[in-house]
C-alpha cells in the first residue's frame, strides 16, 4: 500500500481526513487508489462475493437473534416462530441457512483459483495462511450454528462431531465432557455454541481484513501467475474492478435467490425439522454437504483416532501448498502436466463429498459391477493425500513450464489484436 | 540491555535487575493463569448437572424379553430383562476373539439384568436393540455390531458398551449412578 496523496475535494472532509486518514485507506484499498492487474479473470470474483456473504450472514445473523431463544426447551419452538410468525422471518432464516451455504461455495471456489494459478507462493504466504485460518474458522461457525435451531441433525451432528475428540489419547473422555458442560450433549451445549457462533463471525471479519491488507503489500496475483512490472501493467480498482465484481454480484444474486425461493430446504436435511431427541438417532447422520469431503475420510480410516488425525490433517495440508509446489511457474496455465492432475483432484474431492453423503455399508452399482462406497472413500482419500504429498512436489520440480509470456501488458495487448479484426 | 548494564561486561553474569526481570515475568505469568482458570473451568459441568447424578427405575414392569430406556445424565440407559438363551449366548463366547475382552459375569450384577449406557463407544449414537448380527444391539450411524451382553463385536466402535455405577435397593428397584 503506498502512502496515499489523496486529497478529498470537500474542504471539510480533506480536515476530517488529515485527522482520522480512513478516507485515503478506502481510496488506497478498494478505490482508484489501489491498482490491479489488468489481466484478472472471473475467477478474481470470488474473493468480493466472499466478503459479500459474510455480511449478509452477520446482518441476518444478528436479526435472527432478535427472535431465536437459545435454550434447549425453546429453541427448537423459536425458529419455528421465526418461520411462521415472525414479519419476514421465513426469509431472513432461509437466507441465512442457505446464505451459509453460499459463502462455502464461494470459498471453494476462492480456494480452487489460489492453487489454480498459484497465489499461495511467494510473496503471499501470508495471505494464503490467513486465507486457511478463515476456512477453518468458517468450519467451525457453520457447524456450531447448525445446531442452534436444535432439530435431530443438530443434536446428532453435534454429538459424533464433538465425540471425535473423544479419540484423543488419555484425556479424550475430559475434553469431550468440557466440550459439552455435562455428560450428553444439552442446554450447556447449545448455550455455548449460541455464544460462540454469535462470536467467530466478527472474528473472521478481522481476519478478513488481516487478508485484504496482506493482499494490498505485494498486490493480487494474475492468470499469467508472472509478476506485474509497472503501471502499464494494471489498472486503477476503481472504477474497472468494482464494476466487474458488480457484475458477477448480480449474477450470484440470481444463483442465491433460486435456492431462497425455489429450493430453500434442498441444501438442508428433512430430520432437522423433527425436534432434538437425545434417545432416537436418526438411521442416516449426515453433515452439511459442505463438510462431506472430510467426512468420507474420516470413515475411511479403519481406526477411530486414525480417522480423526486424517480428517484434520486434511484441511491442515492446505497450510504445506506454499512449500510442497517447486514449480518455476505460479499459474497452471503453463504447466499441464500439473494442471491434469489438479483437475483430478478437484473430481477426487466431488466424488468424495458424494462418498460422504452414502453409508460406508452400502453399494455403488457401476455397469456390471458393485463397489461399497468404503472402498471407493479409501481409493479417494488415498489419491487426496497423494495429491499433497507425492503429485504437487515431484511434478512441480519435473515438469519444465512452458514459455512464460515477458509482461502481462503485451501478452493483453496480443490477445486484443487478435481479437480486433472481428469487429 | 545494553544500557541498564552495570556490573561487568561479560554477558554470563547475572545481574540484580536480569532476576527482577524473570521474577515479575514469573509472577506475572502466573497472575494470568489464576486469572484465565475460571474462564475456563466455567465450561466444566455446573453444580446442577452434576447433581442430576443418579435416578430410580422401577423392575416390577419389565417382562423377561422386554427393556426399558431411561434417561440419565441426558444419555439414554438400557435396561434388559435378557432371556435365558441370550445369557447363553452371552455367556459361551470365546473371551479372546472379543475385540475389548470383558466377561459376561463381569457385566451384570445380576444375570437377568443387564444395564448399560446407551451410548454407541464409537462417536455417541444410539444403538438399535434386538438388531445386528450378535442378536443384541446395532448402530446405524457407522455400523457397530453389540452382542447381548452389550460387547463390541464388529465395526468402527473401539469399545464395549459402558456400564453404569448401579445399585439394586431391593428386589425391584435399581439406582443408577
Ligand atoms: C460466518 C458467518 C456465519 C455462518 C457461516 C453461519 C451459519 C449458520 C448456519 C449453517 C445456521 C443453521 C441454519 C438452519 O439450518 O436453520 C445458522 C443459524 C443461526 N445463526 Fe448463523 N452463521 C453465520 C453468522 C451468524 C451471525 C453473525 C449471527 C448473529 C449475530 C448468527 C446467528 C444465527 C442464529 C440466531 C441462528 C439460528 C436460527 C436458524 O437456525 O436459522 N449467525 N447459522
Ligand atoms: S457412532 Fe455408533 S458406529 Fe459410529
Amino acid at each position: 500500500m503506498a502512502t496515499s496523496n489523496y486529497q478529498p475535494k470537500n474542504r471539510f472532509l480533506r480536515a476530517f481526513n488529515e485527522q482520522l486518514p480512513i478516507l485515503s485507506l478506502i481510496h488506497d484499498s478498494l478505490g482508484p487508489g489501489y491498482r490491479a492487474p489488468k489481466n484478472l479473470n472471473y475467477w478474481w470474483n470470488f474473493g468480493s462475493l466472499a466478503g459479500f456473504c459474510l455480511i449478509v450472514q452477520i446482518v441476518t445473523g444478528i436479526v435472527l437473534v432478535m427472535h431465536y431463544t437459545p435454550h434447549a426447551d425453546l429453541a427448537f419452538d423459536s425458529v419455528e416462530h421465526i418461520m411462521r410468525d415472525v414479519n419476514y422471518g421465513w426469509l431472513l432464516r432461509y437466507i441465512h441457512a442457505n446464505g451459509a451455504s453460499m459463502f462455502f461455495i464461494v470459498v471453494y471456489i476462492h480456494i480452487f483459483r489460489g492453487l489454480f494459478y498459484g497465489s499461495y507462493r511467494s510473496p503471499r504466504e501470508t495471505l494464503w495462511f490467513l486465507g486457511v485460518i478463515i476456512y477453518l474458522l468458517m468450519m467451525a461457525t457453520g457447524f456450531m450454528g447448525y445446531v442452534l435451531p436444535w432439530g435431530q441433525m443438530s443434536f446428532w451432528g453435534a454429538t459424533v462431531i464433538t465425540n471425535l475428540f473423544s479419540a484423543v489419547p488419555l484425556v479424550g473422555d475430559e475434553i469431550v465432557t468440557f466440550l459439552w458442560g455435562g455428560y450428553s450433549v444439552d442446554n450447556p451445549t447449545l448455550q455455548r455454541f449460541f455464544s460462540l457462533h454469535y462470536l467467530l463471525p466478527f472474528v473472521i471479519l478481522g481476519m478478513v481484513i488481516l487478508h485484504i491488507w496482506a493482499l494490498h503489500i505485494p498486490g493480487s496475483n494474475n492468470p499469467l501467475g508472472i509478476d506485474v512490472q509497472g503501471p502499464q501493467d494494471q489498472v486503477p480498482f476503481h472504477p474497472y474492478y468494482t464494476a466487474k465484481d458488480a457484475f458477477g454480484l448480480g449474477l450470484f444474486l440470481i444463483f442465491f435467490a433460486v435456492f431462497v425461493f425455489y429450493f430453500p430446504n434442498f441444501l438442508g436435511h428433512p430430520d432437522n425439522y423433527i425436534e432434538a431427541n437425545p434417545m432416537v438417532t436418526p438411521a442416516h447422520i449426515v453433515p452439511e454437504w459442505y463438510y462431506l469431503p472430510f467426512y468420507a475420510i474420516l470413515r475411511a480410516i479403519p481406526d477411530k483416532l486414525g480417522g480423526v488425525v486424517a480428517m484434520f490433517a486434511a484441511i491442515l495440508i492446505l497450510f504445506a501448498m506454499p512449500w510442497l509446489d517447486g514449480s518455476k511457474a505460479r499459474s497452471s496455465r503453463f504447466r499441464p502436466i500439473y494442471r491434469t492432475f489438479l483437475w483430478l483432484f478437484v473430481a477426487n474431492a466431488i466424488l468424495l463429498g458424494y462418498v460422504g453423503a452414502n453409508s460406508p455399508d452400502d453399494f455403488l452399482h457401476l455397469g456390471g459391477v458393485d463397489i461399497s462406497f468404503l472402498t471407493l472413500g479409501r481409493i479417494a482419500t488415498a489419491y487426496y493425500f497423494l495429491f499433497f504429498l507425492v503429485i504437487v512436489p515431484v511434478v512441480s520440480r519435473w515438469e519444465e513450464p512452458l514459455p512464460l509470456p515477458k509482461s502481462i501488458n503485451e501478452e493483453v495487448l496480443k490477445k486484443a489484436a487478435k481479437a480486433a479484426p472481428a469487429e | 540491555m545494553a544500557t541498564t548494564e552495570q556490573g561487568t561486561s561479560e554477558g554470563t553474569d547475572v545481574t540484580r535487575r536480569d532476576f527482577l526481570y524473570v521474577a515479575s515475568g514469573a509472577f506475572a505469568a502466573v497472575g494470568a493463569a489464576a486469572a484465565a482458570w475460571p474462564l475456563i473451568d466455567q465450561m466444566n459441568p455446573s453444580a446442577d448437572v452434576l447433581a442430576l447424578s443418579s435416578i430410580e427405575v422401577d423392575l416390577s414392569a419389565i417382562d423377561v424379553g422386554q427393556s426399558v430406556t431411561v434417561l440419565w445424565r441426558g444419555k439414554p440407559v438400557f435396561v434388559r430383562h435378557r432371556t435365558p438363551k441370550e445369557i447363553e449366548e452371552a455367556r459361551a463366547v470365546d473371551l479372546a476373539s472379543l475385540p475389548d475382552p470383558q466377561a459376561d459375569e463381569d457385566r451384570v450384577q445380576k444375570p437377568e439384568w443387564l444395564i448399560m449406557v446407551g451410548v454407541c463407544t464409537h462417536l455417541g449414537c444410539v444403538p438399535i436393540g434386538e438388531r445386528g448380527d450378535y442378536d443384541g444391539w446395532f448402530c446405524p450411524c457407522h455400523g457397530s455390531h453389540y452382542d447381548t451382553s452389550g460387547r463390541i463385536r464388529k465395526g468402527p466402535a473401539p469399545k464395549n458398551l459402558e456400564v453404569p455405577e448401579y445399585v439394586f435397593l431391593n428386589d425391584t428397584t435399581v439406582k443408577i449412578g
